[in-house]
């Protein structure tokens, strides 16, 4: 009886996240799935129903793959899925560079400093993501703080275009997604043993050597969660690139986000999305198995 | 004597204002096994990170093998380490660990796997070449410790704790194998413990630290016959420690009476010192005898009744306590098989020593 009790209880700890997935993640997800094989009209709601019944009985399933073809056809899309695998991966490479030396200064840093400097790398958080990015075209317009203090100093003679560049995307997604990437990497760092290197310089390897022997390769999961964490959704991202990217170029979550709202093309849209999701299965069962190595890796 | 093979010279470090390590001198011979046997804090785990460059001494000056050792990094310097948690590589395997320190000489490909292959075979620890360190156990672990120090054959190698983390049986079979691969590489090793039975054993020479200084240095069976103060009697082994002072002050023979024990101390050999100075007599416990009738003489006698005893099999710990309240230690060893005849609590007893045997102390 007990043991029945017991046991009632964990499954209903494990419910709350099921139920949580079910409702919010897998249902929407399969209505999104069902969208993208019906056919698009003008009616309310903007799309044909797949199954059709007839007093209560299934006369017929329709499946339309049109909207699949369609994205293979209009170059606008593979262009859009390229660009945005593009960005996101020169993006989260920069992360990874600028991030890599902060969090390990930071794991090797002082108990009173590491609590500042962490809370430092989580503080821009408390500002709306909308209101930062916007801070950007302040920043980075023709007339902006950038510009004003290069001519004032005299190092350029007439504005840069900073603004709707492939480089003020990459600004604005490596300064957004940089704590993704230090976080991880830290929480890793932190986790080493120094006498590790004291180890291998007393075995004759020179502080370089003995990082990139010892130090990066035991830091390698910490490499690939903070990857995967800016990698996946930098590729999906909106906000940044519309505010502050090209207008000649768009990214997929941009296309997507136009299928939607301008074109009112649902099925077109919701093709969109499954396919972007499809881009990013590989990336993130790898994020799984990294989380699941972590876990299992002995202390 | 030859040169030292290493000299540390008045070498102090200070961390923040207290010293770690306070002015200590030391020669260590080439081939010697030198512990460092002190307790936590001592400075004596310092000592040996200056010698292996992680730490810098504050002031005074380190030569290995006459070459001063100042402003050389750890990478450059002609020692190895074995570390106390080991600090093998968690990712690579036990062949990968051992060729590490080979791997930044530069050398060929083959030589590296042939001087891999032969200190691992050393150390008996050829069939697993290919595990990693969490997948070997504490012995083996160590095992692979000091394959990795010793492949690149230093002359020199540093051990901290080297035997700390083992269980018992296991120390003591370590203990001899070390004992064997240091004689047949010639190899000079400082160590580093805490543990006085590890020190005798390991220990060509035994360098007793204290609050950053060396108190006394000899040989394991100097510093337990001849403590020179009360500090090293007391740290290694046990001993019975009496105030007294000084009655009779002679160049073959001295008296010392202490109230603590109720007695007249004779010890047959002189000391130098003043006449009516406060003194410490130490006596190690196997040196007591305990009696039911009174020994003959009437000096090196004291007498009281047994408190405690503890069994410990090969041999038994007595605790008497004198007349004076001061409880005495003395062990005896179990010769006999029959319990009968042994010593029971509440006994009354005599305890004697030869005149020998007492050491005097005055500090």
């Amino acid at each position: 009886m007990q043991a029945l009790r017991k046991h009632a209880g964990r499954r209903f700890v494990i419910a709350v996240p099921y139920l949580w997935l079910t409702v919010l993640f897998l249902i929407p997800f399969i209505i999104v799935f069902k969208i993208s094989f019906s056919e698009s009209r003008m009616a309310m709601p903007p799309y044909a129903p797949l199954i059709e019944w007839r007093d209560g009985v299934i006369v017929g399933i329709k499946l339309y793959f049109a909207n699949y073809r369609f994205l293979f056809t209009d170059r606008l899309y593979a262009s859009a899925y390229l660009y945005s695998i593009k960005v996101a991966a020169v993006s989260t490479l920069w992360c990874l560079l600028i991030g890599y030396p902060m969090a390990y200064a930071i794991a090797r840093a002082s108990t009173a400093w590491k609590n500042l400097l962490l809370m430092l790398i989580i503080l821009p958080f408390w500002t709306s993501f909308l209101l930062r990015v916007y801070a950007w075209i302040g920043l980075l317009k023709s007339n902006g703080v950038i510009n004003n203090v290069l001519l004032a100093l005299g190092v350029i003679h007439e504005p840069l275009t900073l603004m709707q560049t492939d480089f003020a995307v990459y600004v604005g997604i490596v300064y957004s997604y940089l704590p993704f990437m230090i976080l991880p990497l830290y929480a890793n760092l932190e986790k080493h043993d120094t006498t590790l290197l004291e180890a291998a310089a007393d075995l004759g390897a020179r502080p370089w050597r003995a990082f990139l022997r010892v130090t990066l390769p035991l830091s390698m999961p910490g490499i690939l969660a903070g990857c995967l964490l800016v990698f996946i959704p930098a590729v999906g991202e909106y906000v940044i690139p519309s505010l502050l990217g090209r207008t000649d170029q768009l990214m997929i979550g941009r296309v997507l986000s136009d299928e939607f709202f301008a074109n009112r093309d649902w099925p077109v849209a919701s093709a969109v999305a499954i396919l972007i999701l499809i881009l990013l299965v590989v990336p993130i069962m790898l994020f799984q198995r990294v989380q699941k190595s972590e876990l299992e890796a002995p202390r | 004597m030859a040169d030292p093979y290493v000299r540390i010279e008045g070498v102090t470090k200070t961390f923040g204002s207290a010293p770690a390590v306070d002015n200590v001198s030391l020669d260590i011979y080439r081939g010697e096994i030198f512990c460092l046997l002190g307790g936590s804090g001592s400075g004596k785990t310092t000592l040996l990170r200056m010698l292996a460059g992680f730490e810098t001494p504050t002031a005074g000056r380190l030569y290995i093998d006459g070459q001063d050792m100042t402003g050389i990094a750890p990478c450059e310097r002609p020692v190895n380490m074995m570390f106390q948690s080991y600090a093998l590589f968690p990712h690579m395997t036990v062949e990968k660990n051992v060729a590490f320190g080979l791997e930044q000489e530069k050398l060929s490909r083959s030589e590296i796997s042939e001087r891999v292959a032969q200190i691992l075979d050393i150390v008996k620890m050829t069939p697993f070449l290919a595990r990693k360190p969490h997948q070997l156990s504490g012995g083996q672990r160590q095992r692979v410790a000091l394959a990795r120090a010793l492949v690149k054959r230093p002359k020199l190698l540093l051990l901290d704790e080297p035997l700390g983390a083992l269980d018992r049986k296991l120390r003591e079979h370590t203990q001899f194998e070390l004992l064997a691969i240091q004689k047949s590489l010639g190899v000079t090793f400082i160590v580093v413990t805490h543990d006085q039975g590890e020190a005798m054993t390991l220990a060509s020479r035994i360098g007793v630290m204290n609050h950053g200084q060396i108190v006394q240095i000899g040989t394991p069976l100097d510093i337990y016959e001849y403590p020179q103060t009360k500090f090293v009697a007391d740290f290694v082994g046990s001993v019975n420690l009496f105030e007294g002072r000084l009655v009779e002050d002679e160049a073959d023979h001295v008296r010392i009476r202490s109230e603590e024990l109720d007695a007249v101390v004779y010890v047959d050999h002189g000391i130098t010192s003043a006449p009516d100075v406060a003194v410490a007599v130490a006596i190690r416990p196997e040196k007591i005898g305990i009696d039911r009738i009174r020994p003959a003489g009437g000096e090196n006698v004291a007498h009281g009744r047994v408190k405690e005893i503890a069994y410990m099999g090969d041999m038994s710990i007595y605790i008497v306590a004198l007349d004076t309240g001061k409880l005495v230690r003395v062990t005896l060893p179990n010769v006999v098989r029959r319990a009968e005849d042994r010593f029971v609590a509440e006994e009354r007893v005599y305890l004697s020593w030869h005149a020998s045997s007492p050491v005097v102390l005055t500090r």
